[in-house]
Order: C-alpha cells, then sequence, then structure tokens
C-alpha cells in the first residue's frame, strides 16, 4: 500500500471515531432537552400562581416596599449572568456573555456601578481571564439545576438589594440569561428582576378582562409582600435556571449534530481522495508493467535480427 | 351538589396536589385557617405545618408545608409551597430518624421540618 494511501486511511479512522463521540453526545443532549422543558413546564404553575399574588398584593394595596419602589438616583445595580459549566454549545456562552457585557455598558452610561454575579463556570473563567471583578459566583449545578440552587444564587441577591446603597447594597438587580423560545431558537435576554414594576407583571399574569379580586391580607399587606417578594425572585431565577439549561442543552445537540454531519462529509472527501489514490497507485502500476514488458518484446525484436 | 372549590397544592418544581374539595384547613403566621366554599378572597403567609383538605368525595388528604403561601379567590385555592409533600409520600421512619438527628445535633430548623412531616404522616 502506498504512503498516500495509509495516510489518508489513517485521517477516516480518526474521524469515524470522532463522529461516534459527536453523534453520541448529540443524542445525550436531546435526551436532556426534553427533560429539561419538562422540568420548566413543572414549574410553571407555582411560578404563575406567585406572579399572580405579587401582582393582588401590589395592585390590591398601597403598601410601599422598598423592593417595589424606585429609588430616586439609582447608583448601584447588581448584574447576574447564567452561563453553563461546559462548553461545546456554540455560541450559547459567548452570546450570554455579550447581551450581559452590553447590558452592563449601559448601565454604566447611565451612571451605575455594576456588581457582576455570575453562574456557571464558563462566564466565570471569561471573566477572571479578563479580570474583571465578580462579586460572587456559583457553579456546579448548571446542567440540572433545582430550587435549592436557586434558593443559594438568589440568597446575597436579595441581601444585597435590602441593604442600604451606602453599605454596598444594590438599588437594582438584572438577570441576564438565555431564553429557551424552542429547539432552533435560544436568545440571550436581560430583564430587571428588581425594582418591580407591577405594571409588567400584571400584564404576564392576567389575561385582559380579568378583575383581580380584593384581596384579605393575613396577617397584613406589608408582611405578605415582605414574605412574597423574595420567593418571587427566587421562582424567577429558578425559572431563568431552567430555560438556561434548556437552552444549554438545546445548543449542545446543534453543535454536536453539525460536528457530526461536518464529520460525515469529511469522511466522503477523505474516502473519494484514498479511492483516487489508491486508483492512481493501480494506473501506475500498471503503466509501469505495461512500459517493462514492451521494453522488454523491443529488446527481443532487436536480438532476433 | 354541595359547594365545592377547586384546590391546586403547588410546590416549586411541581405540583403537588389538585382537585375538588369542601374544606381545607391550613396554618398562617396568625393561626389556623379554615377556607370553605364561597371565602372572601384572602392571601396569607402560611407556617411551615401540615394542611388539611377535605375533598368534595369525602376522604382527607393531609400534606405536609414547608413555608408558602395561601391564596383564594373565585372558589380556587391555591397553596404555595417551596417543598410541599402528601402524606403518603412522607416515610415516618425516615422522618423519626431526621427528627432524633436534628434533636442531637440541635438543628432547630431540620427538626421542625421533620417534626412538621411526622404530624403529617400521623394526620392522614
Amino acid at each position: 500500500m502506498g504512503a498516500q494511501l495509509r495516510v489518508y486511511k489513517r485521517r477516516i479512522r480518526s474521524v469515524t471515531a470522532t463522529k461516534k463521540i459527536t453523534k453520541a453526545m448529540e443524542m445525550i443532549a436531546a435526551s436532556r432537552v426534553v427533560k429539561a422543558q419538562r422540568k420548566v413546564a413543572a414549574s410553571t404553575p407555582y411560578a404563575r400562581e406567585l406572579t399572580r399574588a405579587v401582582t393582588a398584593v401590589g395592585t390590591g394595596s398601597n403598601t410601599k416596599h422598598p423592593l417595589t419602589t424606585e429609588a430616586d438616583s439609582p447608583s448601584r445595580a447588581a448584574v447576574l449572568l447564567l452561563t453553563s459549566d461546559r462548553g461545546l454549545a456554540g455560541a450559547f456562552n459567548s452570546n450570554a456573555i455579550k447581551a450581559a457585557e452590553q447590558l452592563t455598558e449601559r448601565l454604566e452610561r447611565a451612571g451605575r456601578q455594576v456588581d457582576t454575579y455570575i453562574v456557571g463556570r464558563r462566564g466565570l473563567a471569561h471573566y477572571n481571564f479578563r479580570e474583571r471583578k465578580v462579586a460572587e459566583s456559583f457553579a456546579g449545578f448548571t446542567d440540572e439545576p433545582t430550587y435549592a440552587d436557586a434558593k443559594k444564587v438568589a440568597a446575597p441577591l436579595i441581601e444585597a438589594i435590602e441593604k442600604d446603597t451606602a453599605e454596598g447594597g444594590v438599588d437594582e438587580l438584572h438577570i441576564v440569561y438565555t431564553e429557551f423560545v424552542s429547539m432552533m431558537t435560544q436568545t440571550a435576554v436581560d430583564s430587571r428582576l428588581l425594582p418591580l414594576s407591577l405594571e409588567e407583571v400584571a400584564q404576564e399574569s392576567t389575561t385582559k378582562d380579568e378583575i383581580l379580586p380584593l384581596y384579605d391580607f393575613e396577617p397584613s399587606a406589608e408582611d405578605v409582600l415582605d414574605a412574597l417578594l423574595p420567593r418571587y425572585v427566587e421562582s424567577r431565577i429558578y425559572n431563568a435556571l431552567l430555560q438556561s439549561a434548556a437552552s444549554k442543552h438545546a445548543a449542545t445537540r446543534r453543535a454536536m449534530k453539525s460536528a457530526t454531519d461536518n464529520a460525515g462529509e469529511l469522511i466522503n472527501t477523505l474516502s473519494r481522495l484514498a479511492n483516487a489514490a489508491r486508483q492512481a497507485e493501480i494506473t501506475q502500476e500498471i503503466s509501469e508493467i505495461v512500459g517493462g514488458a514492451s521494453a522488454l518484446a523491443d529488446a527481443n525484436a532487436g536480438s532476433d535480427n | 351538589m354541595a359547594a365545592e372549590l377547586h384546590v391546586a397544592l403547588v410546590a416549586a418544581d411541581r405540583e403537588v396536589w389538585s382537585g375538588e374539595a369542601t374544606l381545607v384547613v391550613a396554618r398562617t403566621t396568625s393561626g389556623d385557617i379554615g377556607v370553605m366554599p364561597g371565602h372572601q378572597p384572602l392571601l396569607g403567609v402560611l407556617e411551615s405545618g401540615p394542611v388539611t383538605i377535605r375533598t368534595s368525595d369525602g376522604g382527607t388528604v393531609v400534606a405536609a408545608v414547608h413555608g408558602g403561601f395561601i391564596s383564594f379567590a373565585d372558589n380556587k385555592l391555591s397553596l404555595l409551597a417551596e417543598v410541599a409533600e402528601l402524606s403518603d409520600e412522607i416515610d415516618v421512619h425516615r422522618a423519626e430518624r431526621k427528627l432524633e438527628q436534628a434533636k442531637a445535633e440541635g438543628d432547630a430548623h431540620a427538626e421542625r421540618r421533620a417534626d412538621v412531616r411526622l404530624r403529617a404522616a400521623a394526620g392522614r
């Protein structure tokens, strides 16, 4: 076997092995997307009821709560960025990071000082490499986040927003995550969690004609709101974590699918090249034999005379 | 047909129970409250404790609820809890073990959680 042919054969073998791996990863990601989507759906009733309750207290009483009132001159803001622990997901992480950077820039231009909180090793690595300050980071659960994880992430954020701005607290809380639109589309979005704008929440939770009843609050509207808002933040963060996880798996699936397709194409090209090399080798051998034979025949013909 | 109210017991990551009921008793921060069909719209903060639901077919559902909210309007009652378990799902032996362990370690939080579980399991 010729040297050229051997090189092609070896490359085909290695690409075939890679293709098997990416195919397996694609299938794993596909099954995880379904699981993650199911979790998003399972968390929806809680989020919906909680949003309804927040709207009810917010619109049904004249309570002023630090978490719903905007500061006169907001000077500090917290940004929570959700990325994944592992890569191999195409542009998933870089899109989320880019969205966070744009948001940070926008906030800074508006005169706010930004504290960054990060979920996921990828985002943390990006910020550490650029030596940017990170207020707090969390990792290790982005593939399958639980409600306890969401609570863990929310705790320092709620603490920061309840503190006075002068003592290192923040006035606003923004979250950047990747919204799961469909299997093919995931978009990085940013939204302001706090202070809550009740009109927006009301729009989300109620249909047009529905009028919220006048609730009796037990023990009082203030206490209910006090207890409700941290849970609301946690549930929003939980929802964002779940969507981000589903998006990550979908992105991995897509990235691995195109890797598998590319490997297939590469194998095709390489086999064609290998076939051509084999054919060229055979042709060369034949022409060598034919050339040798005719040279021999010519020599014999010469000696006959 | 007797008046009924629709109950949804929802935990953060799943819907635990839903169905029709005639009476729901839960513990709010200011005391036990019983809700029957036609109750005034209500929104309250729940204490950790067992919640008793009398279903319209005469049965009783008991659940352990660890903090959360109760909201009632339009004959629809929602119980929102970060963690909620039906009494059938509770492993009594495990809860007893946890209770002892929590007592030994002086972990008031875990002790209360185990206690609520046991009380809910006893009420079934």
